[in-house]
């Protein structure tokens, strides 16, 4: 495999610093998700699994269009269709292309403990390195959107790349670049962003969704997968896309205060241990019965 | 007290151990990226099977045409520079490699005899033959040569034939020969090309 291309900005588990962060300078990449345009034709889905070479996955059928009830570590792109009931009593179906977020703040990076497993790069995007991953599955609790899954068969976590191996080589992620109706879009955050705020402006204005808006949570930081919704005060409705998604406190917890407590109790140990030592010097083995003295320890 | 020498190397040793158990790893951490698969490879124009809407793909195949290299698809997307699709797909054209590489793509003539359940395999000329056959009967049986008012058609009512969307028009130019010459209505192809 081929070293990075890509500058790094942070690492799992990592105790070091960071090459390429804040040294670098970086266009920061987003996938625009424009849900109201979306058919539900599942071009992104296969177009990850050909250019990803995933293996085959068995589907389920649930009296839904949908693929399989979840993403999988094999299928890392999902269309969530859900049929959803508006105020008036009609029908919609909303379709939300459902895959890794890309979180400015990733919560499987903060969740994880081997040293290099998730990486994030300069222009935002999260990477699994499997060759580092330990298989412990912390990622999976740390994630507020369900994305990374464990595989049984190869004991590590997998999820979706935004096609690095694409990015960095100046192509599109395989996903956008089949996307027939247009309703997914790649470039630098802030031209997604102002696309997809002028995209819901259109929305409120004219076509009569008074609550389109744009899906951008600042509770991981800003992510770079970021949506457009006809309804953004209910993004529950697409499949259970948190509205408010943080980091989980616990790993909050254990990974900032806890880490830090933890580690002054081991380094105050050893400075215990030492000193202990200069004070009182080597432990000697008094004599035993048999008169012989103990070895010095 | 006194520390001997023996002492300090003992401590500094141990410290060391610790400081590398404890995760001081002064090796540069490095990320390894999947190399682009398609980076060199020949691109080859083509256009979609499936549908008559004719989408531009691009395939990728391995090897850079050497005299000893024997190519092998690894990769087909959109073309960009295809005015009907500009790269895009549907899940369908998405999913072309697979109309090469598949371990369930028919790769020989099959066979449902009548009443029978399961396909079964048979030679390319048991299979011509047969459907010559059937052909010649089922032309023989429907072949209307007047009509109900006596005008002379010469038409066989009983077989219709369907082209593809990739079909040339030197492969239509055949085919409507071929029909027209047995007297074939039911002429259709979706070629768009």
């Amino acid at each position: 495999m081929s070293q990075a291309t890509l500058g790094i900005r942070a690492i799992s588990g990592h105790a070091g610093s960071v090459p390429g962060a804040g040294v670098e300078r970086g266009l920061e990449v987003c996938k625009l998700i424009d849900t109201t345009t979306c058919i539900g034709c599942k071009a992104c889905e296969v177009a990850c699994l050909e250019w990803n070479g995933l293996t085959f996955s068995e589907t389920t059928f649930d009296n839904s269009y949908q693929t399989m009830p979840e993403t999988s570590w094999n299928y890392w792109n999902l269309i969530k269709f859900n049929e959803h009931e508006r105020e008036d009593g009609s029908m919609a179906l909303l379709m939300r292309k459902d895959q890794c977020m890309h979180c400015e703040e990733p919560g499987c990076l903060a969740a994880c403990p081997a040293d290099g497993a998730i990486v994030q790069y300069v222009n935002g995007i999260v990477d699994f390195q499997q060759d580092h991953c330990i298989g412990c599955g912390y990622c999976i609790t740390g994630c507020p959107f369900n994305i990374p899954k464990f595989s049984p068969t190869a004991r590590k976590v997998f999820k979706c790349t935004l096609c690095n191996d694409r990015v960095t080589q100046g192509l599109e992620p395989a996903c956008i670049k089949s996307c027939p109706t247009g309703c997914l879009h790649f470039g630098s955050k802030t031209d997604m962003k102002d696309l997809a705020d002028k995209r819901a402006a259109q929305l409120r204005e004219h076509s009569g969704f008074a609550n389109a808006g744009v899906y951008d949570p600042p509770g991981v930081g800003g992510t770079h997968v970021i949506y457009v919704l006809h309804d953004s005060t209910n993004p529950e409705a697409y499949g259970g896309l948190p509205k408010n998604p943080t980091i989980p406190l616990t790993v909050q917890l254990w990974k900032t205060p806890l880490k830090w407590l933890g580690n002054l109790a081991i380094i105050g140990g050893l400075i215990g241990v030492f000193a202990h030592y200069l004070r009182f010097g080597p432990k000697i083995v008094e004599e035993d019965e048999n008169g012989k003295q103990g070895a010095r320890q | 007290m006194a520390t001997s020498r023996r002492d300090f190397l003992k401590v500094a040793a141990i410290g060391g151990g610790a400081a590398t158990v404890l995760g001081f790893d002064l090796a540069p951490a490095y990320a390894q990226l999947r190399e682009l698969k398609i980076a060199r490879a020949t691109e080859t124009r083509s256009t979609c099977p499936y549908c008559s809407v004719s989408c531009g793909v691009i395939i990728y195949t391995l090897g850079d045409k050497a005299k000893n290299v024997t190519p092998q698809v690894i990769h087909v997307e959109g073309d960009p520079d295809h005015p009907i699709n500009r790269g895009t797909l549907c899940p369908k054209g998405a999913s072309l490699e697979q109309d090469i590489l598949n371990p369930r793509r028919l790769l020989k003539p099959q066979v449902r005899r009548p009443g029978g359940t399961d396909w079964e395999d048979i030679p390319w000329d048991t299979a011509l033959t047969e459907i010559a056959q059937r052909v010649k009967k089922s032309r023989d049986e429907t072949f209307v040569e007047k009509d109900a008012m006596g005008r002379t058609v010469n038409r066989c009512e009983g077989i219709a034939f369907t082209g593809g969307c990739t079909d040339t028009n030197e492969f239509n130019f055949l085919v409507v020969k071929a029909m027209r010459s047995l007297g074939v209505c039911y002429l259709e192809n979706q070629a768009r090309v």
